[in-house]
């Protein structure tokens, strides 16, 4: 098991590395070059610009910038914002905790609800039940995030008093922290909703496939035949075995969980990583926009790393070699 | 299997005959748009402004007085012209480097897949965002970024197939006779793999369409280009939705789950008809 870790964790050092080749030759070779804007923003001060152009060794060879860039990265020296006129890493921060917020509820309610309908649906395969929760997967998936939150908008607007924007309502002095709770949790219920939707369709219908396949097993019809009720079968033998490769699914579409959550945080203005991403865009805030594209990358990777020891756990494969 | 066969049982599969409609139906209203829209695109009515549906605009109108219905019959042109477009890009990048990393394998194979990788985790809508930010918001480029951002799934499937029929006496017997890489590729190693390809190419337009309405939303992209995504864009910024215009916000997204969904399907089905040895394990990559 020390092996696979020591191996996986490798590979995702590495694919960070390409990220930051990556994002080095995105933000400062291309046309334009974002990092020379930077100088042109005239709210900045003279001692900024000196500071700045020092910081990013503009005047180097490029190999020279290239390795300041990743030394930056790790300093955590982001660069400064046009907008905000504050370290980048200032203005990241508090977004990303916003994000999480919202991701990780709707992330794991997406998998136990996904997971749940898939074995519900791939026992029952072939069944009115079964055809209800695939067909409804698949409007699911292909619902864009962006118009899912647009309905519920338009509902919760017609029901009235469930907040529709932001994190917090504005203007509102909270007396106890129990009140400001009720007031972040009300105004989290949308964009949970809409992220659990479109993320849980993906997930019933590779763990029904997957239970599907788990059914075609010999060992299945041996348990069958000494007597084994049907119900105990799918729990202790079928559920643990079909769960291996919806893992290593999941993982993969972890990238479209947080594409996913981009549109939802700008659909609700929920002050997140996605948020900042969209209005960085308007502002051309470039060294923003760099660090939040940084900033999802890396929770990429490393939730990857994270499903990858979930993975070795379940896997006694992987367990005990 | 010849292809009259093959089309029967293709035309036999629920799936596959509902998703083939569709797309006949689609692809209709993209070609005829002129003649069967009931206004010109950006014919401006002033003095019917938010109008709920009536006989005259039978989905009603836009901010600006523009029939709503005559906007997505339009607009459909604009999203399957980027969903086929992306697609050619990413459907030819892909065969390439699943074709030459399973023929060549070896450290070749290996640098390809770890870039294929490396694609597949990094989330591709946010990179496309990024992307389109910082080169200019032209069709082509949306194009060009989705299509090259679209091809990694492409390229597991055909190194995969490659694999598979490298093996196989054919090419064997193929290389003795003294046939070249080149000639064995494409004589060989890629009519085999290019059914594959098709189901594939079905769901990689699907999400295609899917990205650039997410691009368009956001704002990146050319938003003077009517399309599905460039209509719900207008809807939300001007203040509709929150309004409750429902004629207004629900068409177009109406119009992009139907045209997702008829992709999807079409590609499952020919997954079923031209692989059915194979269990279809199909990896979604979606907004």
């Amino acid at each position: 098991m020390g092996r696979y870790i020591a191996k996986r964790a490798l590979t995702s050092i590495i694919t960070f590395f390409a990220v930051l080749v990556l994002t080095f030759i995105l933000f400062r070779l291309l046309p334009g070059n974002p990092v020379l804007l930077l100088f042109r923003n005239p709210q900045l001060t003279q001692q900024q610009i000196a500071q700045l152009s020092a910081q990013f060794g503009l005047n180097r060879p490029l190999y020279e910038q290239f390795i300041l860039f990743i030394v930056n990265v790790f300093r955590g020296n982001w660069g400064l914002s046009f907008y905000y006129r504050a370290p980048v890493t200032q203005v990241l921060f508090p977004a990303l905790l916003n994000s999480i917020i919202l991701i990780l509820p709707s992330t794991i309610l997406a998998i136990l609800i996904g997971v749940g309908l898939g074995v519900i649906s791939g026992w029952k395969r072939n069944t009115l039940t079964d055809m209800a929760v695939l067909s409804s997967s698949l409007v699911l998936y292909a619902i864009p995030t962006f118009w899912l939150g647009i309905l519920l908008i338009m509902l919760a607007v017609r029901i009235g008093g469930i907040p529709v924007s932001g994190m917090l309502s504005i203007g509102v002095s909270f007396t106890s922290p129990t009140q400001y709770l009720g007031n972040l949790l009300r105004h989290l219920l949308l964009p949970m909703i809409t992220l659990t939707l479109v993320t849980l369709g993906q997930f019933s219908i590779i763990m029904r496939t997957s239970v599907i396949n788990e059914l075609t097993e010999d060992y299945v019809v041996a348990a069958y035949a000494k007597g084994m009720s049907e119900s105990r079968l799918i729990r202790k033998h079928v559920v643990p075995n079909a769960l291996l490769p919806t893992v290593s699914i999941i993982a993969i579409s972890i990238g479209t969980v947080v594409a996913g959550a981009v549109l939802t945080e700008t659909v609700f203005s929920w002050p997140g990583v996605g948020t900042l991403i969209y209005d960085s865009i308007a502002r051309r805030d470039y060294p923003v926009l760099q660090g939040a594209f940084l900033i999802v990358a890396l929770s990429v990777i490393i939730s990857n790393f994270i499903a990858d020891l979930v993975y070795a756990y379940l896997d006694p494969r992987v367990k005990y070699s | 299997m010849s292809a009259h066969s093959t089309l029967r049982r293709y035309l036999g599969n629920r799936k596959g005959s509902l998703g083939l409609a569709i797309l006949v139906v689609l692809v209709f209203m993209a070609v005829l748009a002129p003649v069967i829209s009931p206004y010109k695109a950006t014919q401006i009515d002033p003095t019917a402004i938010l109008q709920p549906p009536s006989p005259k605009h039978l989905l009603g109108t836009n901010e600006v007085g523009e029939d709503i219905l005559s906007l997505i019959i339009w607009g459909s042109r604009i999203s399957l012209l980027v969903g086929f477009l992306a697609t050619f890009v990413a459907v030819l990048v892909g065969t390439a480097v699943g074709v030459v990393a399973g023929y060549i394998g070896g450290f070749t194979d290996e640098a390809l897949m770890r870039i294929t990788d490396f694609f597949l985790v990094i989330p591709a809508v946010v990179l496309a965002i990024v992307v389109a930010a910082l080169l200019g918001n032209t069709l082509l480029n949306v194009i060009l970024i989705i299509g090259l951002l679209s091809w990694p799934s492409t390229a597991r499937v055909v190194r995969s197939a490659t694999l598979v029929y490298k093996q196989m006496p054919f090419v064997e017997a193929s290389k003795c006779a003294g046939a070249g890489t080149a000639y064995i590729l494409r004589r060989h190693i890629l009519p085999n793999v290019l059914p594959l390809v098709y189901a594939n190419t079905s769901l990689t337009i699907a999400n295609s369409i899917f990205t650039q309405a997410a691009l368009v939303f956001l704002g990146v992209g050319d938003i003077n280009d009517i399309s599905w995504g460039q209509i719900l864009h207008f809807a939300y910024a001007s203040g509709a939705i929150t309004a409750g215009d429902y004629w207004y916000a629900i068409p177009p997204g109406l119009m992009i789950v139907v045209a997702v969904l008829g992709f999807a399907l079409t590609g499952y089905a020919l997954d079923e008809v031209l692989n059915p040895k194979l269990k279809a394990g199909v990896v979604f990559e979606s907004a």
